[in-house]
C-alpha cells in the first residue's frame, strides 16, 4: 500500500481491498461505513471547535479586544472548558413543550449538515461519495436543515422561539433560490455536476478567472447567500440577542445547544467548503498557464492543504461579514433577495450561458 | 443477506411504520414530521437503486419544498396543544372499505406484472445529461410541449399568487 499526500486513490483503494480480502462483503461495507462515519464525526466535531476559537479570535480583533487569553496559551484551551461545561450541563426539559419534535429538531439540524459534508471532495482521493450530480445533491440536503429550525421553534411552545423560527424559515426558503441559482451558473460553465469533474476543470485556472465578470457575480452572490443561509450575521435576526433573545434555540439547554450551536459553525464551514470547491478550485493548486516554474512549486504543497487554505481564507470572510456590517431588518433581508440578488441572478445566468455558447471563456 | 437487501428492508420498514404514524396521529405537526421521514426513506430507496437524480429531486421537491410548506402553514395556523378529533364511525368504515380496494388493486398489478429479473448494470442508468436533452428536445420521446406548458401554468399560479398577497389599494 504506497502512501503519498498527493495522491489518496491509491491508499484508499488499499484499504478496500485489504478489507475485501479478509472479510465477507458484508462486513466489509460495514467497517468501512463506520470508519467514514467516524472520521466525518471527529472532523466534524475538530472543524467545529477550531472555528469556535477563530471566531472569538476574530470578533475580539476586529473589536480591537485580546479575546480568550487565560486558558492555555493564547486561549487555546478555552474551548476544550467550554466543551467540558455544555456537555456536563443539565438538560432542561421543557414542561408543556412537544418533547418529540423538540428532541428531534437538533438532530435534524445536524443530520442535514453531515449529509451535505459527505459530498465535499476535500483532496484528491479523500472524497466521501462522487455523485455524478454531486450540486444538485449539496443543494438538496441542505434544504433539510431549515425543517429542524422551524420545528425547534414551534415545539419549544414559546413566542420568541416562533417568531425567530418563522424569520429564520423565511429567510432560509428565499435564499435557497440564489444559492441554487449561482451555482447553476458555474455548472453550465463546468458542463458538470460531479465536484470531482468539477475540480479537474480549473486544473488550469480557477472558475471565477476562467468564467470573467458573470462568475464573479455569481461567486458574490454565493457568498452573500450561503451567509443568510447559514444563520450567520448581518442575517442573524433569528436570533436577534436584544429583541429575541436567542430566537429558535432559545430553549434548549446543555448538549442539545451544543449541537445548535456547532451547527451554525458547520453550516459557514460548508458553505465556505462548496465556494472554494466551485469557484476557487478545491484542493487544485493555482496554477497559471505558462508560469512552468511557479506551477511546479504551487504542485508541492499538498492538496488537502490548498483545500483549507481556501476554505479558512472564505471562512475568515463571513466572519468579516459579522462584524462590521450592522443586522438587516426581516424586511430588508427579504428585499434584498427578491428585489437585487434573484433578477441579478437570472440575468447572470443568460449571460452565461450565452458565454458558454460562443465559447468566451477560457 | 446482502448490505442491499439489510438497507431496503430498513427503508421499507421506516415507509410502512410513518406512513401508519402520519395518518392515525391527533397532533398535525407530528404528521407532517412523520411525513417527512417517509419522504427522505423514499429519497433512501431511489439513492439505494442508485437513482441519483430522482433521489435528490426527491429531497428537493418534496422535502426542502412541500413539506416545508405544510410546516409553515401549520406553524401559522395551529397552536401546540391542539389536538384533531376522533373520527366517528361514519369517517372509519368508509376510509377503510376506500384503503382495502387501493390495496387490493395495487397487489393485484404488481402480483401480474413481469418484472425482468436481471439487474440494470452502470451503462444502462439514465445520465442527466439525457433527461436534460430530452426535456427541451422536440423530436420522438421529447419532452418539450408538457415542459412549456407546466412552464405556463407555474407562471400563471406565480402571478395569481401575487396578486392574492398584495395589499389592495382602496
Amino acid at each position: 500500500m504506497d502512501f503519498s499526500i498527493y495522491d489518496l486513490t491509491s491508499f484508499d483503494q488499499g484499504i478496500d481491498k485489504c478489507l475485501y480480502e479478509n472479510l465477507t462483503p458484508f462486513w466489509a461495507t460495514v467497517v468501512e461505513m463506520t470508519l467514514i462515519g467516524l472520521i466525518f464525526l471527529i472532523f466534524y466535531a475538530l472543524v467545529a471547535l477550531f472555528l469556535i476559537y477563530a471566531e472569538r479570535k476574530v470578533c475580539a480583533f476586529m473589536q480591537n479586544r485580546v479575546g480568550p487569553n487565560r486558558v492555555g496559551p493564547y486561549g487555546i484551551f478555552q474551548l476544550i472548558a467550554d466543551f467540558i461545561k455544555l456537555m456536563l450541563k443539565e438538560i432542561i426539559p421543557i414542561k408543556n413543550a412537544d418533547k418529540f419534535l423538540f428532541n428531534l429538531a437538533p438532530f435534524i439540524v445536524v443530520i442535514a449538515s453531515f449529509m451535505a459534508m459527505a459530498a465535499i471532495p476535500f483532496a484528491k482521493g479523500l472524497h466521501a461519495i462522487d455523485f455524478d450530480i454531486g450540486i444538485l445533491y449539496v443543494v438538496a440536503v441542505s434544504s433539510m436543515g431549515v425543517i429542524g429550525v422551524l420545528l425547534a421553534g414551534w415545539s419549544s411552545n414559546n413566542k420568541y422561539s416562533l417568531i425567530g423560527a418563522m424569520r429564520s424559515g423565511a429567510m432560509i426558503v428565499s435564499y435557497e433560490l440564489s444559492v441554487g441559482l449561482s451555482l447553476l451558473t458555474v455548472v453550465i460553465l463546468a458542463g458538470t455536476m460531479q465536484f470531482s469533474a468539477i475540480v479537474e476543470g480549473q486544473a488550469n485556472g480557477w472558475f471565477i478567472f476562467k468564467g470573467h465578470l458573470p462568475a464573479v457575480i455569481a461567486f458574490i452572490i454565493y457568498l452573500i447567500a450561503g451567509t443568510a443561509e447559514a444563520n450567520r450575521g448581518p442575517f442573524d435576526l433569528a436570533e436577534a440577542e436584544s429583541e429575541l433573545t436567542a430566537g429558535y434555540h432559545t430553549e434548549y439547554s446543555g448538549i442539545k445547544f451544543a449541537l445548535f450551536y456547532m451547527c451554525e459553525y458547520m453550516n459557514m464551514f460548508i458553505v465556505a467548503s462548496i465556494a472554494a470547491t466551485v469557484f476557487l478550485g478545491g484542493w487544485m493548486p493555482l496554477h497559471i498557464s505558462g508560469w512552468e516554474g511557479f506551477n511546479h512549486v504551487m504542485d508541492f504543497i499538498p492538496p488537502f492543504l490548498w483545500y483549507l487554505g481556501k476554505t479558512f481564507a472564505l471562512v475568515w470572510v463571513i466572519m468579516w461579514f459579522k462584524w462590521t456590517f450592522p443586522r438587516l431588518r426581516i424586511d430588508q433581508v427579504l428585499t434584498l433577495e427578491w428585489k437585487y440578488l434573484l433578477p441579478i441572478n437570472l440575468v447572470n445566468i443568460l449571460i452565461m450561458a450565452f458565454i458558454v455558447l460562443m465559447g468566451w471563456h477560457f | 443477506m446482502t448490505t442491499n437487501q439489510l438497507m431496503f428492508i430498513i427503508f421499507s420498514a421506516i415507509i410502512i411504520i410513518f406512513s401508519v404514524m402520519t395518518v392515525t396521529s391527533r397532533r398535525i405537526l407530528r404528521a407532517a414530521t412523520y411525513l417527512l421521514f417517509v419522504l427522505v426513506a423514499t429519497a433512501g430507496l431511489y439513492f439505494l437503486l442508485q437513482f441519483n437524480f430522482l433521489a435528490a429531486i426527491q429531497l428537493t421537491i418534496y422535502v426542502g419544498g412541500i413539506v416545508v410548506l405544510i410546516i409553515f402553514s401549520i406553524l401559522l395556523t395551529s397552536h401546540i396543544g391542539d389536538r384533531l378529533e376522533a373520527p366517528g364511525w361514519k369517517k372509519i368504515v368508509p376510509a377503510i372499505l376506500v384503503a382495502t380496494f387501493g390495496a387490493v388493486i395495487t397487489l393485484i398489478t404488481v402480483l401480474q406484472f413481469d418484472f425482468p429479473t436481471k439487474a440494470i448494470t452502470g451503462s444502462e442508468r439514465t445520465d442527466i445529461r439525457e433527461i436534460a436533452k430530452s426535456l427541451v428536445s422536440t423530436e420522438k420521446f421529447g419532452y418539450s410541449l408538457p415542459f412549456e406548458v407546466i412552464s405556463i401554468l407555474l407562471l400563471a399560479a406565480m402571478v395569481g399568487a401575487i396578486i392574492l398577497a398584495k395589499k389592495r389599494e382602496d
